[in-house]
């Protein structure tokens, strides 16, 4: 077996709970620092006193980021869960009856079919925007990929000569599904999941930049990013390039361990 | 003793492949069924030990129906071991899945004990079919269907493999069916010989009797 994968898998995994704690941690010492406006500091460049910057109300750039980054940690490990239940769900569902396979698959190519910026806007519209909406958006949205997945799987693993055999031996569903078919899923969930996780971020950032994800007055990255457009023509660069790689090394770091884990696993 | 009453089995299209075979097998009896490929013998072997369900006919020990709960009186061995072991369990995993072999029963089928420790991939096709046969042999079980068990493997293997299962089967009077391409095989382990084209059975040898 190829230990390095696994190896630079768990380096991966290391890191990310280092950024995971900073940013689960950063609401409790950051306090109202992200929203405390100074007005005789608007708009200054990255410097010892101000460390990326101020934006037009004097607000700390490295607070609002690293706010923005925890809310949208949030937005997307509640997203991805939600879309890998639904996949879940639904790829159990279709293993059912032929009739609602059938059903479910139809469901899945439909939605495929439609491009899922257009259904996300949709979606996040009618509910209204918010945190909520922009969760729900985005799970209804992202589910389809890994349901044909898991379906796959289901089929493989439920038609295996060792599930038949198991049975010859008198093991129950319960037991059947228990050892043998979750065991088999939980590798392709875990996996899907945190390869669904980036993209939870990147649209909930798109949704909120968009005007219909979370309220102007969270420190949202997507925020952040609307807010820089306004000043980016007058050189204050400091203003969308940190909230910016902030989000591009979180999405990069989650992907890449997704990767790295796909291998593994 | 195992019956199969009139058995017809026809594909998902509709087109039969099997049509009114009977056989009958009694306790501690060797039974060898060949055929050309395709002709049915697999799907034959498993009707009998119930993995599928017969569109007419119906399997019976000792003229009861093969019961729909617990441990199967009739096993299946398929071809391939790697296909009929969860590949993410251990070994001794895969043997308690079904019972625990006392250890002179390991030791008599040539397990080492620590494959018990090994996950599947780590044994050789050889090893794993000592395993998968060994763990068919559960309490409860008495008749098993040998589905080209030992062709993917080297004659010494072949050799010990049929030694062990044959000792079992003396001593716990256990009715085997052998499916098999090869007829010195089949001559060297059966009692009963059967040929298996056009979808129903014909004695192989002029001194058997049609059951």
């Amino acid at each position: 077996m190829n230990h390095q994968p696994r190896l630079l898998a768990a380096g991966y995994a290391g890191v990310l709970c280092l950024l995971v704690a900073l940013l689960l941690s950063s609401r409790f010492w950051l306090g109202d620092t992200p929203l405390h406006m100074q007005f005789e500091a608007r708009l200054m460049p990255p410097s010892a006193s101000h460390w990326l910057g101020t934006d037009a109300l004097g607000r700390e750039l490295w607070a609002r980021t690293l706010a923005g980054l925890s809310l949208s940690f949030w937005v997307g490990l509640s997203a991805a869960l939600l879309g890998t239940l639904i996949a879940l769900s639904l790829a159990s569902l279709a293993m059912l009856s032929s009739t609602l396979d059938a059903l479910v698959s139809l469901l899945i190519d439909t939605l495929l079919s439609v491009p899922h910026l257009i259904l996300l806007l949709l979606i996040a519209f009618a509910l209204g925007g918010g945190t909520q909406a922009v969760i729900i958006a985005v799970a209804l949205t992202h589910w389809p990929s890994l349901a044909r997945v898991l379906r796959a799987e289901l089929l493989s693993v439920r038609h295996a000569p060792y599930v038949a055999i198991s049975k010859g031996f008198g093991k129950r569903q319960g037991f059947i599904v228990w050892h043998h078919l979750l065991p088999h899923l939980l590798p392709h969930c875990l996996v899907g999941a945190l390869l669904l996780f980036p993209h939870a971020i990147l649209h909930e950032a798109a949704l909120t930049f968009l005007g219909v994800g979370l309220d102007p007055s969270q420190p949202a990255i997507g925020v952040l990013l609307a807010d820089a457009m306004r000043y980016l023509t007058g050189g204050y660069w400091w203003l969308g390039v940190f909230p910016g790689l902030g989000l591009l090394l979180m999405v990069l770091a989650i992907e890449r361990f997704a990767a790295l884990l796909r291998k593994a696993l | 003793m195992l019956e199969a009453h009139q058995l017809s089995f026809r594909f998902a299209s509709g087109s039969p492949l099997l049509t009114n075979i009977s056989l009958r097998l009694a306790p501690g009896e060797w039974l060898g069924l060949s055929g050309d490929s395709g002709a049915g013998k697999s799907t034959l072997g498993k009707l009998l030990a119930g993995q599928l369900a017969p569109h007419q006919g119906s399997v019976t020990i000792d003229g009861s129906l093969l019961p729909a709960r617990g441990v199967r009186p009739v096993q299946w061995l398929p071809q391939s071991p790697e296909l009929a072991v969860n590949p993410r369990w251990r070994v001794g995993k895969i043997l308690k899945e079904a019972w625990t072999p006392p250890d002179t029963l390991i030791e008599g089928f040539g397990i080492e004990p620590q494959w018990l420790k090994r996950f599947p991939n780590a044994l050789s096709g050889g090893e794993l079919q000592r395993v998968c046969v060994l763990r068919a042999l559960a309490p409860g079980v008495r008749y098993v269907v040998a589905d080209e068990i030992s062709t993917m493997l080297d004659p010494i293997t072949q050799l010990s493999l049929w030694q062990a299962l044959k000792a079992h089967a003396e001593r716990h009077q256990l009715g085997v069916i052998v499916i098999s391409h090869d007829t010195a095989l089949l001559n060297r382990l059966c009692n009963q010989r059967w040929h298996l084209a056009g979808g129903s059975l014909r004695v192989s040898s002029t001194e058997l009797e049609a059951p």
